[in-house]
């Protein structure tokens, strides 16, 4: 899967460092949790409660709920609306999150 | 609960202009806004951005600047992170911020929530690597991302120009353009354009990005019909009818845009009066010349009541602002028209291009009226145009009844996404206009709150004074 | 000029199940709708089928009512997608437990057996999401749920197939009494009939008051929310004494939750506001019994606009003014469950001037009776 973004190079960027799906990954301050997956690489985020079906951010702006995410243990996170924080964990959520605790 | 006089709901440019011209007046004002910082969609991140990629978006972009610092000048309270999720006849505004609930009430509101893209539903718009343009633009904007090379824009409208043009600018190699403005549009727009040249850096401005994409050597397909995404897990290529030849090209990004429509969940929510807009093709609420709707207390400005594009937004802004500071008692009316006259006529000249645009870039009627039985309508529960077909068939005369049977527009997204679609379906199957086919009736919460959040509402009588 | 049998006013689903039990019997009835079938209390209901806990005077009907719904694709071709997974009412102490086991041999001693003491082992079998420390529960394994626009959607097909003719978007506003029954002039044309039944839900008030026969009816728009869809958590439909609740999980995974609190109506536009302080109330009600929805969203609430009568029971009943007119209203947030017998009730009070079920406490007379006795006292 070939990466569908890439990063501009910026000299005055800021960064933290967060995991996604396990992996640790720099993304840049203040960006959304769904801008940080795309940078990521991470080709999709969740998985639809319906047919199963994989599904990436869409909208970027709060208006399709494709984007849920499990943050920090939380699943049926907003993630284009949610900004990165240092150490945050990411993680795809499936289906109708069977995570509840 | 607590009591403001005015709250302005969105911080792009009609908000943030309608919150100054009312707190310069001496109301007090709140203004919410779902982002971390002030600009809305088209001046996102305006201030926080590095100066190398403003640069890259373009001078119009950077004007934002000026709006925002009148804003921070203007005594206006800025309420970031907050996420509006009802807003009801009332007044009452139900807000989330750092994940906890409260209801505010105003004396007045005025609702700036801007537009949305049109979701326009065709095979493969589900897949991972589909997305709006102006998610692409939303990436480049707050992230500094750009897509990898290669990538496939279509769609039609002055947005993808942008945008492409945004791209080369930053070094991006696109690997095609798919304009799928239908070859009729332009005569159809013709009449219109004596007016639209009144407005004519805009028209100018879009002739310089065709410009330079064609230097740039831009693959552009014209006349493009029949997109498809194809994939299994992802997008991997893009299919369409091209001068009657089918035509593949494989990516793993594709952008689309085919305009924008008003946000008007707020605004639906509340229950103000919407009409369908014909020549817009989307919902807008009616409103006076002071943006007032049907309700009392509730006034929308800027793309949330119509689209006008960013200048627009900030002179209906300007007025809202002004007949709010009237209507609460700061302004007297000669004083408010008398600014206001300035605003009232740049708005009514900036709209000049707006009947050209939509004639020109209306999309193809055989993707909104038409879509295949197996393409999924709904993205939230997977509605296929075929269910609701039958539905319609079985006897579901608006959009309403479809909603309850086939639960088409009851998922998270609550129906943002399938609304338009459902309903010109209805209208085409029935041969009905949209005011009989109807939009679907808004429910709270707008955006889903957690049981837990719910719970933990602040009190309304805690405040004291409800 | 359209001519039937009966005139049907209301096409929620006790017009509906009206008209098609008259069908049924080879009448022909017109439904006469302001909007569309179901636009409301009888399509956003909670779709609850219970006879838990009902109010006595109901429990015939509510009991021949369930015996339809067990089979209702024998009436309407259509499951109605039921689910009879029963329904429990928790007691989180003994003294709420002791209460319901006094309602248990109320019901017994009258000869019904449909509800049951469950205790603290069972209750957790049925329901193991549930807190703990609750002591027992009601239990009616009988009941369910279906969902209610479907089941509008089944009642009206079979009608419309059986002959009846349901007229959509028009309002009626008055009738004339003719010399062979009654006629309804409407924008759509007139329609005339030897009958005409009130099924005019939480405007069946003003129905009443053009045959000289006010009722004190109060409109009102009981709230409902729910959740996104969820993993399967739970069966059966779950209430509780302590707590104004009803709590079901559809078998798509979402979470339907209700708790009777009302939004602000405005009954001329049709229009209600809800209130997010009372459905707080629901929210936390819901933490305390299922303290792991806490993260669960809720994607919508919304309230249907219901017929409310002072004592709790409706109005099923001939008109005590004028012949052939007959009501069926005021069902108080509880009729969805009933609406297949109390339209056999109507068809059998139209065609044979009687019914076997015992209707005597729904006479709409009760409340003449009371005014007289209010202003002679
Ligand atoms: C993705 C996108 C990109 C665009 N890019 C451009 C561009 O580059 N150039 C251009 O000329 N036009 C662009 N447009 C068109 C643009 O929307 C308008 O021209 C202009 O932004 C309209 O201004 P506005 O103030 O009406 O709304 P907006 O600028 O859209 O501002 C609305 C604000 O309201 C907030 N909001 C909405 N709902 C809620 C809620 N429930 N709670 C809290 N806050 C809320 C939003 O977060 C946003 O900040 C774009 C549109 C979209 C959808
Ligand atoms: C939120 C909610 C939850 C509920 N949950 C349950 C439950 O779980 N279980 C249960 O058993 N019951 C439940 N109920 C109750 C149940 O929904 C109602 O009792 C039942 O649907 C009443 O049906 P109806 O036909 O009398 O009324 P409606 O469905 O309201 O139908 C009346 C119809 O008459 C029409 N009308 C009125 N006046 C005129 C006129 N002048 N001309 C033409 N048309 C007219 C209206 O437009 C309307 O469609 C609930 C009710 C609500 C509101
Ligand atoms: S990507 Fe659409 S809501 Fe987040």
């Amino acid at each position: 899967m070939p990466q569908r973004f890439r990063r501009l190079q910026e000299p005055d960027g800021r960064w933290v460092e967060v995991e996604i799906e396990g992996t640790k990954t720099r993304v840049l301050e203040g960006e959304s949790v769904a801008a940080a997956i795309f940078a990521s690489g991470l080709p999709w985020c969740r998985t639809t409660p319906v047919s199963g079906a994989p599904r990436a951010p869409y909208c970027m702006m709060g208006v399709c709920f494709e984007c849920l995410v499990e943050i920090n243990g939380v699943p049926n996170r907003q993630s284009c609306q949610i900004s990165v924080e240092q150490g945050m964990q990411i993680r795809r959520q499936p289906g109708a999150s069977p995570e509840y605790p | 609960m607590e009591h403001h006089e005015l709250i302005v709901i969105g911080g792009g440019p009609a908000g943030l202009a309608a919150a100054t011209a009312a707190a310069n007046e001496g109301a007090e004002c709140l203004l919410l806004d779902e982002q971390s910082t002030p600009g809305g969609q088209v001046y996102r991140a305006v201030q926080t951005v590095p100066e190398q990629r403003a640069r890259l978006l373009g001078p119009d972009y950077q004007a934002g600047r000026d709006l925002v610092t009148q804003f921070e000048q203007s005594g206006a309270r800025h309420l970031p992170n907050t996420t509006v999720w009802n807003l009801n006849g009332r007044c009452e505004v139900g807000i989330l911020r750092d994940g906890k609930t409260s209801l505010l009430h105003a004396k007045r509101v005025i609702i700036a929530s801007g537009a949305m893209e049109r979701p326009v539903p065709f095979p493969g718009w589900t897949l991972p690597g589909v997305m709006p343009a102006g998610a692409g633009q939303i990436l480049l904007k707050s992230s500094a991302l750009v897509p990898a090379d290669g990538l496939v824009l279509a769609g039609s409208g002055p947005l993808l120009l942008l945008l492409a043009w945004q791209y080369l600018q930053a070094g991006v190699s696109i690997g095609a353009i798919l304009d799928m403005t239908p070859h009729g549009n332009f005569w159809r727009a013709l009449p219109r354009l004596p007016e639209a040249l009144l407005a004519h850096h805009y028209i100018i401005k879009g002739l310089r990005y065709q410009l330079q994409l064609k230097m740039a050597r831009v693959p552009y397909f014209t006349g493009v019909r029949n997109l498809r995404a194809t994939g299994t897990d992802s997008i991997e290529a893009v299919e369409f009818d091209h001068r009657n030849t089918s035509k593949r090209i494989e990516t793993s990004l594709l952008l689309t845009h085919f305009g924008v429509v008003p946000d008007s969940h707020l605004s639906r929510c509340a229950g103000c009066d919407h009409r369908w807009d014909s020549a817009q093709l989307c919902w807008r609420p009616q409103t006076d010349e002071w943006c007032n709707s049907s309700l009392a207390g509730i006034a929308i400005a800027g793309d949330g009541a119509g689209i006008g594009g960013a200048v627009a937004a900030r002179h209906a802004g300007r007025i809202a602002g002004l007949g709010s500071a009237h209507a609460l008692g700061h302004v007297g009316s000669m004083r408010r028209d008398e600014i206001g006259r300035d605003d009232q006529r740049w708005l009514n000249d900036d709209l000049r291009v707006r009947p050209f645009l939509e004639a020109m870039f209306r999309p193809p009627p055989e993707l909104l009226y038409q879509p295949d039985d197996a393409t999924v309508i709904c993205r939230c529960e997977e509605i296929t145009a075929g269910q609701v077909r039958r539905a319609i068939q079985d006897g579901h005369h608006d959009t309403n009844q479809v909603k309850f049977l086939t639960r088409c527009g009851m998922g998270p997204c609550q129906g943002r996404q399938c609304n338009n679609a459902v309903g010109q379906l209805l209208a085409h199957e029935l041969d009905v206009d949209m005011m009989a086919a109807g939009g679907y009736r808004i429910r709270p919460p707008i955006r889903p709150l957690t049981i837990s959040q719910l719970a933990a509402l602040e009190d309304m009588q805690a405040g004291g004074g409800a | 000029m359209i001519k039937a049998d009966t005139i049907v006013i209301g096409g929620g689903l006790m017009g509906l199940s009206t008209a098609l039990h008259l069908a049924l019997r080879g009448y022909k009835a017109i439904v006469l709708e302001r909007h569309s079938p179901a636009r409301h209390a009888s399509g956003v209901n909670a779709g609850g089928l219970r006879q838990l806990n009902r109010h006595m005077a109901e429990i015939p009907l509510t009991v021949a009512a369930s015996e339809i719904w067990k089979n209702i694709s024998a009436l309407v071709d259509s499951d109605c997608d039921v689910v009879l997974s029963g329904q429990v009412k928790v007691a989180e102490t003994e003294a709420e437990l002791q209460s319901l086991q006094a309602r248990v041999d109320e019901l017994n001693a009258s000869g019904f057996h449909h509800e049951r003491i469950i205790d603290q082992h069972k209750l957790y079998e049925l329901v193991p999401r549930l807190v703990s420390g609750c002591v027992g529960a009601l239990y009616s394994p009988e009941d369910g749920f279906a969902r209610p626009f479907h089941a509008a959607t089944a009642f009206r097909h079979k009608a419309v197939e059986l002959g009846v003719q349901i007229i959509t978007d028009v309002d009626v506003t008055g009738v004339d009494q003719g010399d062979s029954g009654w006629s309804v002039a409407t924008a759509q044309g007139v329609f005339s009939a030897s009958n005409i039944v009130n099924c005019a839900g939480a405007w069946a008030n003003q129905v009443a008051e053009w045959f000289g026969e006010p009722v004190p009816l109060t409109p009102g728009a009981p709230m409902l929310m729910v959740t996104e869809r969820l993993p399967h958590f739970l069966d059966p439909v779950v209430g509780a004494v302590g707590h104004k609740l009803s709590f079901k999980q559809m078998p798509n995974g979402t979470v339907i939750i209700g708790g009777a609190h009302m939004a602000r109506l405005d009954l001329e536009r049709e229009h209600a506001d809800i209130d997010f302080t009372a459905l707080k109330t629901s929210a936390k009600t819901v933490t305390q019994l299922f303290p792991h929805m806490g993260s669960a969203r809720i994607v919508r609430a919304w309230a249907g606009i219901e017929a409310f009568m002072p004592d709790n029971i409706p109005v099923i009943s001939a008109s005590s003014r004028a012949r052939g007119v007959f009501h069926a209203f005021g069902f108080s947030a509880h009729g969805f469950q009933l609406s297949p017998v109390v339209g056999r009730i109507m068809s059998e009070l139209i065609i044979d001037g009687k019914t076997a079920m015992p209707i005597e406490p729904f006479d709409i007379r009760r409340f003449q009776e009371q005014e007289r006795n209010t202003s002679v006292g």
